[in-house]
C-alpha cells in the first residue's frame, strides 16, 4: 500500500507538472525536500537520542514497570493482544500521556519505543501487528488537549479569544480517536471473519 | 505551567535512578545509542517520503484535486475554503500549518472558517508522516490496515470538526 502511495504521489506529481508547466518547481522541490527531510531527521536524532536515553534510565529504575502496573487494566481494553504487565504498556501509556499534554517531541520517541517492544512480541518482524496499528491510529488521530501551535497562530492574528477553540478541538479529537479505534476493530473483525 | 512538565519528569526519572542505585549516565548513553540507530534506519523512509510529497505539492496536483473534488464536497455541505486543509492535513504537516495560518489570516481567527481551520489543525495529525516515522523506525514493510485506519480516522476527524464547529458557533 505504501509503495503504491509513494509511487502515486511522485508519478502523478511529475505528470501533472508536465501538463501544468511546473517542471521547474518540481525540480526545485526534489532538492528542497531532501534538505527538509535531513533537517527533520536531525531534529528527530536529538529528540530520539535524548528521550530514549532518559527512558532507558526510567526502565532500569523500575518507573516504566510502575506505570505499566497502574494502567494495565485500561490499556488491555484498547490493546487486547498485549500480554498483561508487559513493559510495552508503560511505553504506550507514556506515549499517550505525552500526546495528551501536547508534548509532541517526547511523544514520538515513546511511540517508537512502544513499537519496538511490540515488534519483540511478534513473529513476523516485517509485518504490522494489530496492536501496532491500534497505537498508530491513536497517534494519527491526535489526542492533544491543548493545541498550542494553533493558539499561537490565533494570538498572532489578534483573536478576541484565542483559546475558545479548545472545547471544540477536544470534542473533534475525541470523535476521531473513538472512530479510529472503532475502524481498527471493525477492519480486524472483518479480516477474522474472512479467514474463517 | 506546561513548561514545568518535562523538567519535572526528568527530575523524577533522575531521582528514582539515584534511589535505586542505577548508573544513570551509563544507562542514558546506552539508551541514547538506540536512538541513534533508530534515526539512521528511519532516515531512508523519511527522505523518500519527503521527496514524493514535495513533488506532489509543487506540481499543482493538489489544486487539480481540489478542482475535481470541490463540487462533491459542496454537495455534502463542506465549505470550499476548508478543502485544501482537509486534503493536505494527512499528507504534510508543514503544508497544513501554512494553509491553516493563511485561512486564519484571510478570514480572521474568530470567523467560521478561521475557527474551523483551527479545530481541524488541532484535532488531527499528519498520518503519512507518523506512519513513515513509526514504521520506518522498526523496519515494518507490510503495513496491513494501518494506512486505511489512519486515513479513515482523518476523514471522520474532518467531518467531526465541521459538525462540532457548526454546532458551537450557531
Amino acid at each position: 500500500m505504501v509503495n503504491l502511495i509513494w509511487v502515486f504521489l511522485s508519478a502523478v506529481g511529475i505528470l501533472v507538472a508536465a501538463f501544468n508547466g511546473r517542471m521547474q518547481e518540481v525540480n526545485e522541490a526534489v532538492f528542497q525536500s531532501l534538505e527538509t527531510g535531513v533537517e527533520i531527521a536531525i531534529q528527530l536524532l536529538g529528540i530520539l537520542m535524548f528521550w530514549l536515553g532518559m527512558m532507558k534510565i526510567a526502565e532500569k529504575s523500575g518507573l516504566i514497570e510502575k506505570v505499566s502496573d497502574v494502567f494495565t487494566p485500561f490499556v488491555t481494553r484498547i490493546f487486547p493482544d498485549i500480554p498483561k504487565d508487559h513493559k510495552v504498556t508503560g511505553y504506550i501509556v507514556s506515549n499517550m500521556t505525552a500526546n495528551i499534554f501536547g508534548l509532541g517531541n517526547a511523544a514520538t520517541p515513546l511511540g517508537i519505543k512502544a513499537m519496538k517492544e511490540l515488534q519483540t512480541l511478534s513473529g513476523d518482524k516485517e509485518r504490522a501487528t494489530r496492536p501496532m496499528i491500534t497505537l498508530l491510529a491513536l497517534n494519527t488521530s491526535s489526542l492533544t488537549l491543548i493545541p498550542t501551535t494553533v493558539i499561537a497562530i490565533r494570538m498572532k492574528y489578534d483573536s478576541t479569544d484565542p483559546t475558545s477553540i479548545i472545547p471544540a478541538t477536544i470534542m473533534a479529537t475525541a470523535i476521531s480517536t473513538i472512530a479510529a479505534l472503532l475502524i481498527d476493530r471493525w477492519l480486524n473483525y472483518r479480516k477474522s471473519v474472512d479467514s474463517l | 505551567m506546561s513548561s514545568w512538565i518535562i523538567p519535572l519528569v526528568l527530575l523524577i526519572i533522575l531521582l528514582t535512578a539515584l534511589k535505586r542505585g542505577v548508573p544513570a549516565f551509563e544507562v542514558f548513553a546506552e539508551g541514547s545509542k538506540e536512538g541513534l540507530q533508530i534515526t539512521l534506519s528511519l532516515l531512508p523512509f523519511l527522505l523518500g517520503m519527503m521527496v514524493a510529497i514535495g513533488i506532489f505539492r509543487a506540481s499543482g496536483a493538489v489544486e487539480l484535486l481540489l478542482y475535481i473534488l470541490e463540487p462533491v464536497f459542496h454537495l455534502v455541505g463542506i465549505p470550499g475554503e476548508i478543502l485544501p486543509l482537509a486534503l493536505v492535513r494527512p499528507i504534510s504537516g508543514t503544508a497544513a500549518l501554512a494553509v491553516t495560518t493563511d485561512l486564519i489570516g484571510t478570514h480572521g481567527p474568530d470567523s467560521f472558517i478561521g475557527t474551523l481551520a483551527s479545530v481541524m489543525q488541532g484535532s488531527t495529525d499528519t498520518t503519512l508522516y507518523i506512519l513513515t516515522v513509526y514504521f520506518g523506525a522498526i523496519q515494518i514493510k507490510k503495513y496491513g490496515n494501518a494506512l486505511k485506519v489512519g486515513l479513515l480516522a482523518d476523514f471522520v476527524g474532518i467531518i467531526a470538526s465541521i459538525a462540532v464547529v457548526t454546532l458551537l458557533l450557531n
